[in-house]
């Protein structure tokens, strides 16, 4: 009965034991908004290739992301979708420097197949559809963590939807769990990132628009290097700005600055 | 698949055992033999991670081990990482989240042995360690066993907590039902199927060992 008892502890201290020793070689850890999700994926792909290094992305609402890194996530740079949450940080003394804007994303409203909405760049279908009370859900992200959830409401508001619309909205804790609930049929439609409506197997879920650019604050995108990084993160952080990053950010629907 | 995130979730899922059931077998018996004031509270204490909703215990463990709060900036000046977005973090959330389902089936086992038993044992001079190692832990072992299988398998299936306290860390803190959430938000189904359906087996399997074991193995009584 001791021997193997003491087995399965030794067992069960090496499983214990295995994630704690591969956090010792593990490759920096970037925090990024939801929107990023695919461009930043293939521009860490291609970073790899060119540099021979690896990093590893978390992707989350930028107001998640925030909170996490106050509360001491290890996350070694930080891609932010506005610019005030790079801004709360760093006024925390948690950043290296101010940070720059890496790409300026865009608002789409979007409808997936088979849904009652019209999509046009002033929302005029939305508004036949509110007025006809067949809207039962529309998706956006939460503008209290999310970037994009903000650029909705101010959409909203300024076509006067926001109000009748208000007990019908979904709100994704981030913009791809509101690109989930547009693209899915589970509501008439919402509004949406650019970028990911770009993203391989969304676009032919439905039609889109792209809402102008004056309905809403810029979307400034903001990325910011964190206390903990290291060399491997700031050479990511200098490869986002360089001309093969930004060319893939610009296929993936962002406007890129400079 | 995301062998990593399994790999987390299996020795989160150990680790929690390895932590919670010498504790649940010492409370457990307690709970069981003594008599004493205020034992409906602590049995109420007992239950409530059972029925608080995840993001209330991870609210709490964020607040009190966040690199913000006081008990935080001490512990990682002592262990030097932090608590929350890292392993043990999770292993303390985990382990108290399974608090009763430790505790409870140990209980109702060292319950069920009767008190002639233990009385018969000790009037013939057995020691109370010799009690306690040679009549009533072969007496209470399924119920023992089963603690142990539901609190891994409520380990692996543990979303909430997991996503709050320990963030979505590769190879640190992403579980396999974290995996599965990260994967549906990039649109990748394939995998989080995948996932969700390994899972779906091991949470069958567990439970039909439970099963099994209890029926094989069940309390023989006097």
């Amino acid at each position: 009965m001791s021997k193997p008892s003491l087995d399965w502890f030794l067992a069960i201290w090496m499983l214990i034991g295995m994630p704690s020793a591969l956090a010792a070689q593990r490759p920096p850890t970037i925090a990024a908004a939801a929107n990023l999700n695919f461009a930043l994926t293939e521009i860490a792909k291609q970073f790899e290739q060119a540099q021979g290094t690896r990093v590893e992305l978390v992707f989350g609402a930028s107001g998640t992301l925030t909170r996490q890194i106050q509360d001491g996530a290890p996350f070694e740079m930080f891609l932010a979708a506005d610019e005030e949450f790079p801004a709360r940080l760093s006024a925390a003394g948690l950043t290296r420097d101010a940070g720059v804007v890496y790409a300026v994303g865009r608002l789409v409203i979007f409808a997936p197949k088979g849904s009652p909405l019209t999509v046009d760049q002033r929302l005029d279908g939305l508004a036949q559809l509110v007025k006809t009370g067949k809207v039962n859900r529309f998706a956006i992200a939460n503008p209290e963590v999310a970037p994009y959830g903000r650029a909705a409401e101010a959409v909203l508001r300024k076509r006067g939807l926001w109000d009748a619309l208000r007990s019908n909205l979904v709100l994704g804790d981030s913009i791809t769990q509101a690109a989930q609930f547009a693209t899915t049929g589970n509501a008439v439609g919402g509004l949406i990132a650019y970028s990911l409506v770009l993203s391989p197997g969304i676009a032919e879920r439905g039609s889109y628009a792209v809402i102008p650019d004056a309905d809403y604050p810029p979307l400034r995108q903001r990325m910011v290097l964190l206390k903990p990084a290291g060399a491997v993160a700031a050479q990511f952080y200098a490869y986002l700005q360089g001309d093969s990053a930004r060319a893939i950010l610009r296929k993936h629907g962002f406007a890129v600055p400079g | 698949m995301d062998w990593t995130a399994l790999r987390v979730s299996l020795a989160l899922g150990a680790g929690t055992i390895a932590i919670l059931l010498p504790f649940g077998i010492w409370f457990g018996r307690l709970l069981a033999v003594r008599q004493f004031r205020g034992k409906l509270l602590v049995e109420a204490l007992v239950t409530v991670p059972l029925v608080l909703p995840p993001t209330v215990l991870g609210f709490y463990l964020l607040v009190t081990f966040g690199a913000r709060s006081p008990l935080g900036e001490a512990f990682q000046a002592i262990a030097g990482r932090s608590l929350p977005f890292t392993f043990e973090g999770l292993l303390l959330a985990s382990a108290i989240a399974n608090i009763p389902f430790v505790v409870q089936p140990i209980q109702r086992g060292f319950e069920a042995i009767p008190a002639d038993v233990r009385d018969a044992a000790a009037c013939c001079g057995l020691t109370p360690w010799q009690r306690f190692l040679r009549i009533e832990l072969p007496l209470a072992w399924p119920s023992i066993l089963t603690a142990a299988i539901l609190t891994f398998a409520h380990t692996l299936g543990e979303f909430g907590v997991v996503l709050m306290v320990g963030g979505n860390l590769p190879g640190e803190t992403r579980t396999l039902s974290v995996a599965i959430y990260d994967r549906m938000q990039a649109f990748d189904d394939r995998s989080a199927g995948v996932m969700a359906a390994t899972l779906l087996v091991i949470a069958v399997a567990t439970l039909t060992a439970t099963t099994a074991l209890s029926r094989r193995v069940g309390p023989r009584r006097g």
